[in-house]
């Protein structure tokens, strides 16, 4: 069994529902990625594994633990980290506070953590005291993932980290998230730049309207035709 | 040249320090409405009247102290009676937090409901306010008039003009001044104030990141009561205290923290000062100063307003405006 598992999820956000029976897996140490045509629920079903909509049936599953009805809050305690697509950086505070506030709940010492995540992105250690809203995009998306990475998480999930930012730097940022994933960390990403994200996926999934399509290694999935003529652009 | 220093020491005097006062008073004020904002998200129409209630409070103490022969002279009473003030103004908006706003919280009501909801608290804490104390005039300040007299100042300068500061604006210049700091090092280097800015900046970030938003919203209560309190009470020993003065506040307070940026503490503050120095600059009669700079045969005959003082809160009013137009996130760039 997977680490982090969401089993036959089904639900939405009002009425309707957009995920339909979608599973979605992901262990430590490897990078899941999940491609879909836009609508296909790509970022609903990572919200779901965060909790953050009610899912009407399935269930979610956290290292054999059952925490379905957890809140994102209580997931954030228990080792899940999320960096949202939009908004996720305090604009307002410096590079350190933004890191600080991803510490806001650990109660030891995170000297060494943040330590850690200079180390990861020196670019922040540079820019420790300026304010995280003056930052160019790459950075702010390094600061987003820095802030959640301070809690230590086993499971770090990522919607759609390389939207509006330039090639050079997206190749920049999934250098990082292998790093991030060889620490034996968990990474599970949304993305929109399909081709590139699935060449360094250990494993994706394809979602079509809320509904699992394919799911195979990234490799297969990227030499998979069906695959390239419908969702890679040939 | 003792023209040029007359001119000077009548400006400072006139417009200098009143305004520097003035200014300090709406900047604590704006704060308090700056820090709601930010937190709660609503412009809290009772913020005014949380200042005069803490500010009876501290008159009422005040009395009672000088009825016992209390006496910390040279400075007022009142600074002793302050802290009973401010925890009155804290339980009291606490209490309503408890009563009202919690309900419309938990129901994720827009922010027009809170406006409106304020508006309602604010008859309230007027009614209880007018009823404790009465409607009129209160003058409660003791301890010594000034710090420097204009007598005094003109025997030991030889000019024409005396410069006046009263004991009351200086220790409005330095309490405010020390709240202030006080403030920016609590927002700015402990947990809790670092929560506070975070969940201002990014509710839904702060809330993934584990911020109680219960103990955020008590800790602004708690902040902009005590410095509703403070506020009101420096402003009423500087002037006087009366339930309406404190209502009409309002305006000058909102545009001070709209000019500032709302939702942005160090825009309050300079919010407060620009507020203060346009009123003052803009009522005040520059014919005597202009009778020193300019020769004889220019001298003014008419009193040289821009605006008579009756029409002070105008200026407020067109401040608002402009900067709602012109530039709603103000000068900070805070929320629109």
């Amino acid at each position: 069994m997977s680490f982090l598992i969401g089993e036959n999820m089904t639900g939405g956000y009002g009425a309707a529902d957009i995920l339909h029976s979608c599973t979605i897996a992901v262990d430590l140490g490897e990078i899941v990625v999940i491609v879909g045509p836009n609508g296909a629920g790509k970022s609903t079903a990572m919200k779901a594994l965060f909790g953050m909509l009610d899912l009407r049936e399935g269930s979610v599953c956290l290292n054999g633990d059952d925490i379905t009805r957890l809140s994102p809050q209580e997931r954030v305690r228990r080792g899940m980290g999320f960096v949202p697509q939009t908004s996720n950086i305090f604009t307002s505070m410096t590079v350190r506070e933004n890191l600080e506030m991803g510490a806001y709940l650990r109660d030891d010492d995170y000297s060494t953590t943040m330590e850690q995540i200079f180390e990861l992105f020196p670019i922040l250690k540079e820019k420790s005291r300026q304010i995280a809203g003056e930052l160019s995009g790459g950075q702010r998306q390094q600061v987003a993932v820095a802030r959640a990475l301070m809690m230590q998480p086993r499971v770090l999930m990522l919607d759609e980290p390389t939207a509006g930012v330039s090639p050079i730097v997206m190749d920049e940022l999934f250098d990082r998230i292998i790093e991030i994933r060889n620490s034996g960390i968990a990474v599970l990403m949304v993305e929109q730049n399909a081709a590139q994200a699935l060449a360094i996926a250990d494993r994706g999934y394809v979602l079509v309207t809320g509904e699992n399509r394919f799911t195979d290694s990234g490799e297969a999935l990227l030499e998979d035709p069906e695959v390239r003529r419908s969702f890679l652009g040939g | 040249m003792t023209d040029f220093l007359d001119a000077l020491v009548l400006l400072t005097n006139f417009v200098l320090v009143p305004g520097l006062a003035y200014g300090a008073q709406l900047a604590l004020g704006a704060l308090g409405v700056t820090l709601i904002y930010g937190i709660l998200r609503f412009a809290n129409f009772a913020h005014g009247d949380l200042m005069a209630f803490g500010t009876m409070v501290v008159i009422l103490f005040t009395w009672w102290f000088q009825s016992m022969g209390v006496s910390i002279a040279p400075l007022p009473v009142a600074l002793l009676a302050l802290p009973i003030g401010i925890v009155a103004a804290i339980a009291m908006s606490l209490g309503t937090d408890r009563l009202v706003y919690r309900f419309y919280r938990r129901r994720k009501a827009p922010s027009v409901i809170y406006i409106l909801t304020s508006i309602g608290v604010m008859f309230v804490m007027n009614g209880i306010v007018r009823f404790i104390i009465g409607p009129n005039d209160q003058r409660f300040t003791d301890g010594a008039r000034f710090i420097i007299k204009a007598g005094e100042f003109k025997k030991a300068t030889g000019l024409h003009e005396g410069l006046a500061i009263k004991l009351t604006q200086g220790v409005t210049v330095l309490v405010t001044l020390i709240v202030v700091v006080a403030l920016f090092r609590f927002l700015h280097k402990s947990r809790t104030g670092k929560a506070m800015r975070a969940y201002s900046d990014n509710e839904d970030l702060a809330l993934l990141s584990g911020v109680s938003p219960e103990r955020v919203v008590f800790f602004a209560w708690v902040i902009a009561a005590a410095l509703a309190a403070i506020a009101g009470t420096l402003y009423g020993l500087d002037k006087s205290f009366k339930p309406y003065t404190y209502f009409a506040l309002l305006l000058p307070l909102f545009a001070a923290a709209s000019v500032g940026g709302i939702g942005h503490p160090l825009g309050a503050v300079v919010g407060g000062f620009v507020i203060a120095f346009s009123e003052v600059t803009v009522t005040y009669a520059y014919k005597k100063f202009l009778r020193y700079l300019l020769p004889d045969s220019w001298a003014p005959d008419s009193l040289v307003q821009f605006l008579s003082t009756d029409y002070k809160f105008a200026i407020s009013f067109i401040i608002l405006v402009v900067v709602l137009l012109v530039r709603p996130t103000g000068i900070f760039r805070g929320n629109s």
